[in-house]
This record gives structure tokens, C-alpha cells and sequence, in this order.
């Protein structure tokens, strides 16, 4: 288990540096410099580039430079906003973000698990087809459609709930539907065939030859198996959930990263661009490397699968 | 023979002295046709096709995705407008008899712009599975039949780009590159090919041990045509099912980075840019310029979805009956 900590914990750091290189290799694969005057919208900042990313040193000292920047998480000034870095930015913005991305992953996985389980119980029933169709729906709608048409049914049409921004708890419901949906449908999808296949096992039939009562045997004996997928995709889920805040936060006029992200790049506001894409890029780097740690702890079986050589 | 053993157990199983032996009938059996098989034989495919056919949503959605084949073809020239026509006069017409879609605030045609919208989608998805099937396999396959330290050297590299979170880099690059079509292709393909190249791998490394492989091998089969007659072949099923759903997959992606203004550009039109430009509709009630080509992204998704997810059962030998 230590063996393959360390092994996917290298495999983080090598993953975070290609996404750091890729992003120097592009920023100087610009034609001209992202950072020259017209781009730039006064001296001061110009400056302040310049100072920050030793435009006047040789390409070895900027990555090297560059790299140190990154480690110590500093990104350096924004072109178009003279006054805040990247940093700031980040600060202001991400706490929003994240408030918003880890209700709606709450949301999903509750209402996701929920609906895989009654659906698997009800294998081909009424409820089982009723529960799959809104989960292929939800995989089908874009989440930016799904905002905009709860926008305009809800808020406009029917004034129930406010169009936009992020003020109360009544503000929140509508872009967690709109974010929730998509990830609520793979996870239901998900939870419904696992839980399907646990059932079918000896020691379900087992369990129930003892007389245990049906909701023991659900939770304890068979959604604990059945989660271990839903375990994996995790990742995949936050990385979804994360880039989908981008278009929601832009939709409900949220004041988080995602937006000061969509602005930087309708602006082209190059280290804005970079020092999020970063920032993000490791932040789900590092979320996938603690899923797959937690689930080889939860899982029993990872271990001899994974020194298979996988 | 037969009537000996009938006989004999009788006398052992008392059961069977209750059961009047007039009860019995002699059924003639032929012994010439015992061994010939009634069931058409079937091949793979076909077998896949008929069971495909069973499945009515799956099939709901290959005629969708026929259909709108046909319209993005030619839907375009059904109207005398173009797809940039500007026409200043007709601004946000609602669907009419001169305009089926109704218009934009440009005065353009939705009805035009839908279906070369979808020609845009259909285009982008179908390219990505393409270029993520061909490098998919080549090196899924490489990968899976070399085995030892080349797949491991191979697989170390597909797991860092594995972990990169793919809309991110894909971001990044269109911002360096500039938006087109060819840039969202490549962006979308060069992390794309990924989840093929696992599935690919993944078969090879299960099949070419298996006797039909060796047995080719011990008559003398190069390399070449191990990969190209027995192990491909074999893996097809899971891998047209993995480009079903790299389709609606990609067409989001496009829809996405148009909607965040990294997309195609005006005046051509994708479903991604006009839901963008619809966006102050919500508010205006101009619901045509949004509802069209936000239906036709939701129902091109949902049909790929649920014709993945028939072609997955139809092509699974396991659930053959």
C-alpha cells in the first residue's frame, strides 16, 4: 500500500509539472509576447510583467523562475486589472466557487445514490425505467441549456426563484439544479448497475437466508460494495462539476473564479488565464491522487489488482 | 439399447412405478441429424444488428441521428438565406412561413443556422472519434500486444495525461491557438485518444493469450496479421461502442467552448454560439433563438447516449440468447 502511495504520489507531481510546462511552453508560443503594450493597459503593469516573469532573462532562468513561482503558489499580476494579482483573484473568487461546487457534488451524490439504489431495487419496474430516462436526460442536457431554461421557466415565467447571483440560500437552488443534474445522472447510472451486480452475489442471498431485514441488507451489506464505482469516478465528477462552474457562475452572474476566469479569457488576460488554469489543473490533480489513496484503503481487493501493473 | 436403459431404470427409481408405462411415448428420433444445427447460423454482426433492432430507444436514435444527418446535409439549402445573411429588417421575427425557426437579433435565418449548426456538431464529434480511434488503437494495440516494460514505458505516459483534466487543457490551448474548427479538433483529440488507447490495451492484453491467437501464431502468422485478423476483430465491439460515446462527448465540448466564446466564430454558427447569443433572450422572450439549438444539442447528445448505450447490450456476447 506505501509502495503504491508513493507511486501515484510521483505520479502527481510529474502530472502537476507537465501541466506547469505545457502552460511556459504555450505562454512563450504566443507569437510576439502575450505581455507587449498593446495587450497591456498601462506602464505600471507592464512593469510589474516584467519584474514577475524576467522577461529580460534567457527562457532557462523564466521557466526556472516560473516553476519556483508556481510551487510557492504565487501567479503573478493581472494584465487588465492593474491592481490585483492573480492571487487576489484567486482568494476573492475561489471560496465561492468551491462553496458552489461542493454543494451541487453533495447534492448529486446524495440524490444520485438515492436514485441508482431505488431503481436497482426496482430492476425493470415502472420506477426503474422512469429513474433511468431523467438520467440519460441528464447526461444529455448541457448544464449551460439546463441553466438557462430553469432561468426562464422558473425565474422569469413563473417568479418563484431570483434570476441570479449568489446572495442566499434561495439564490443557491437554482445553478445547483443546473450544476447537480449531469454528475446526479452518471452517478445514478452508475450506483443502478454496480448495485444490480451486488445483488445478484452469494452473500446478499446469503445475508437474507439469516432473516436480516431488507434495509440492513441494502445499506450495510450491498450499497457499501456498490459505491466502490461510484468511489472512482469521482475525480472525473469534480473535474466536471469544476469546469461546469465556469458556465453557471457566467449564466447566474456568480462572483467566483469561474467568472473572473470566462472574463480573463474574453480579455485575453494571459497570467489570469494561466495561474487558474494551474491552479485548478493541480487542485484536481491532487483531488484524484486522495480518491484513488482513499479508495485503495476502502477497497481491500486495489492492492492486488494495482501491483498487477496497471 | 434404448429400451434396456428405459428398463433398467425403472427397476431403480420407484418413482417411476407409479407412471403406467402406456403413458410413455416413443418419440423417433433420427440419428442422422442429431448433429446438425437448426439455428441459423448467425455472425457477430449480424446477431449484434438483430439485437440492436429489438432495442426500440436505441433505434429511436439511429433514425434521429439519420435524420439530422440528412438535414445537416441538406437542411442549409432548403431556404433561400445564407448562414451569415444579414438582414437588419427582420430582426427576432418569430418561426413564420418565410422563416420556419424564426430569426435572430441579426436577422438571420434559425432555420439555416440550425442545421449548419449541426453540421458543425456532427462534423466535430464524429472527427474526434475518428482521430481517437486511430491513434486509440494503434497505440492501445502496440501497447497491449508488446507487453513487459514497452506497455509499461507506454501506460506511464497514458496515466499523466489520463490526470490531466482535460475541458482545462483544452481551454488553454484554443486561447494560444485562436478558435477554428481545425484547433477545437485537435484540442478536443489530443487527450481524447486516451480512453481509447486503455480500452484497446485493455482487450489486447486478454485476447492474445488466448488458443485461437496461439494457434495462428504456431502456423506461422507474422505480427501484422495476428493484430489485423484475430485481435482486432475481436475488440471491435467495444471500441465502436467507446466512439458512440466519444460523439456526444465531443459535441458538448464544442457546444461548451462556443458558449464560452472560444468556439466557432461568427457569422458561421454553431449550437454552442447560438444558445450564447440567445442568452439575453431569457429575458426578452425570444424564446426560438434559444430553444432550437438548445433542443437539437440536448436530443443529438441524448440519441448518441442511448444508441451507446444499445450498441454496449447488442454487441456483448454474454447477453446473447
Amino acid at each position: 500500500m506505501l509502495k503504491y502511495t508513493i507511486k501515484r504520489f510521483l505520479l502527481m507531481i510529474m502530472t502537476i509539472w507537465i501541466i506547469a510546462t505545457l502552460t511556459f511552453v504555450l505562454m512563450n508560443a504566443i507569437p510576439g509576447s502575450p505581455f507587449n503594450e498593446e495587450r497591456t493597459s498601462n506602464e505600471a503593469v507592464q512593469a510589474n510583467l516584467e519584474a514577475h516573469f524576467n522577461l529580460d532573462q534567457s527562457p532557462l532562468v523564466q521557466y526556472a523562475g516560473y516553476l519556483k513561482s508556481i510551487a510557492t503558489f504565487d501567479y503573478g499580476p493581472s494584465i487588465k486589472k492593474p491592481n490585483d494579482s492573480v492571487n487576489d483573484l484567486l482568494s476573492r473568487g475561489f471560496p465561492i466557487s468551491a462553496e458552489l461546487g461542493i454543494i451541487s457534488v453533495t447534492v448529486a451524490l446524495l440524490s444520485g445514490v438515492v436514485l441508482g439504489v431505488i431503481a436497482a431495487l426496482r430492476h425493470n419496474g415502472i420506477i426503474d425505467y422512469l429513474a433511468m430516462t431523467i438520467a440519460v436526460l441528464g447526461i444529455s442536457i448541457p448544464n449551460f441549456v439546463l441553466a438557462t431554461l430553469l432561468i426562464q421557466q422558473l425565474s422569469v415565467n413563473a417568479g418563484v426563484l431570483p434570476v441570479a447571483t449568489w446572495s442566499s440560500p434561495m439564490h443557491m437552488i437554482l445553478p445547483t439544479i443546473a450544476l447537480a443534474t449531469g454528475p446526479m445522472a452518471i452517478i445514478a447510472r452508475l450506483t443502478r448497475s454496480s448495485m444490480l451486480e451486488v445483488l445478484t452475489q452469494d452473500y446478499i442471498k446469503m445475508a437474507r437466508a439469516k432473516g436480516l431485514s431488507p434495509m440492513t441488507i441494502i445499506v450495510k451489506h450491498a450499497l457499501k460494495n456498490a459505491l466502490m464505482p461510484v468511489v472512482t469516478i469521482m475525480g472525473t465528477i469534480l473535474a466536471g462539476v469544476l469546469t461546469g462552474t465556469f458556465v453557471i457562475e457566467k449564466i447566474f452572474a456568480i462572483p467566483g473564479m469561474g467568472q473572473y476566469f470566462v472574463e480573463s479569457i474574453n480579455q485575453r488576460d494571459y497570467p489570469v488565464i494561466m495561474g487558474t488554469t494551474v491552479f485548478y489543473s493541480a487542485f484536481l490533480v491532487v483531488i484524484l491522487f486522495i480518491v484513488d489513496i482513499t479508495y485503495g484503503f476502502l477497497d481491500p481487493r486495489v492492492k492486488i489488482h494495482k501491483e498487477e501493473g496497471n | 439399447m434404448d429400451q434396456y436403459t428405459v428398463e433398467k431404470e425403472k427397476q431403480q427409481d420407484p418413482r417411476q412405478e407409479s407412471i403406467p408405462s402406456e403413458w410413455f411415448e416413443k418419440v423417433d428420433r433420427d440419428q442422422s441429424n442429431g448433429e446438425s444445427v437448426i439455428r441459423p447460423s448467425l455472425s457477430y454482426w449480424q446477431d449484434a444488428w438483430i439485437r440492436l433492432r429489438k432495442n426500440k430507444i436505441a433505434m429511436g436514435g439511429l433514425i434521429f441521428l439519420i435524420l439530422l444527418g440528412i438535414m445537416a446535409t441538406i437542411g442549409p439549402y432548403l431556404t433561400p438565406y445564407s448562414v451569415g445573411g444579414i438582414t437588419l429588417a427582420n430582426q427576432n421575427q418569430p418561426p413564420s412561413w418565410d422563416h420556419w425557426f424564426g430569426t435572430d437579433d441579426l436577422g438571420r435565418d434559425v432555420f439555416t443556422r440550425t442545421w449548419y449548426g449541426a453540421r458543425i456538431s456532427l462534423f466535430v464529434g464524429i472527427m474526434a472519434a475518428l482521430i481517437d480511434f486511430s491513434i486509440g488503437v494503434i497505440y492501445g494495440g502496440i501497447s497491449g500486444y508488446k507487453g513487459g516494460r514497452t506497455d509499461n514505458v507506454m501506460m506511464r505516459f497514458v496515466e499523466v495525461l489520463y490526470g490531466l483534466p482535460y475541458l482545462l487543457v483544452v481551454i488553454l490551448l484554443l486561447v494560444v491557438l485562436g478558435p477554428s474548427l481545425f484547433t477545437i479538433i485537435l484540442a478536443l483529440t489530443i487527450t481524447g485518444w486516451v480512453g481509447m488507447a486503455r480500452i484497446v490495451r485493455g482487450q489486447v492484453l486478454q485476447l492474445k493469450n488466448l488458443e485461437f491467437v496461439h494457434a495462428s501464431k504456431s502456423f506461422g502468422a507474422k505480427t501484422s496479421r495476428i493484430i489485423k485478423k484475430n485481435l482486432l476483430p475481436n475488440t471491435m465491439g467495444p471500441i465502436i461502442v467507446q466512439m458512440t460515446l466519444t460523439v456526444p462527448t465531443a459535441i458538448f465540448a464544442e457546444a461548451f467552448l462556443s458558449f464560452l466564446g472560444l468556439g466557432i466564430q461568427s457569422p458561421f454558427a454553431s449550437w454552442g454560439t447560438m444558445a450564447n447569443d440567445a442568452l439575453t433572450t431569457i429575458l426578452s422572450g425570444h424564446w426560438w433563438r434559444l430553444f432550437f439549438p438548445a433542443f437539437f444539442i440536448s436530443a443529438t447528445m441524448f440519441a448518441f447516449n442511448v444508441l451507446g448505450d444499445g450498441l454496449q447490450d447488442a454487441l456483448d456476447p454474454k447477453l446473447r440468447r
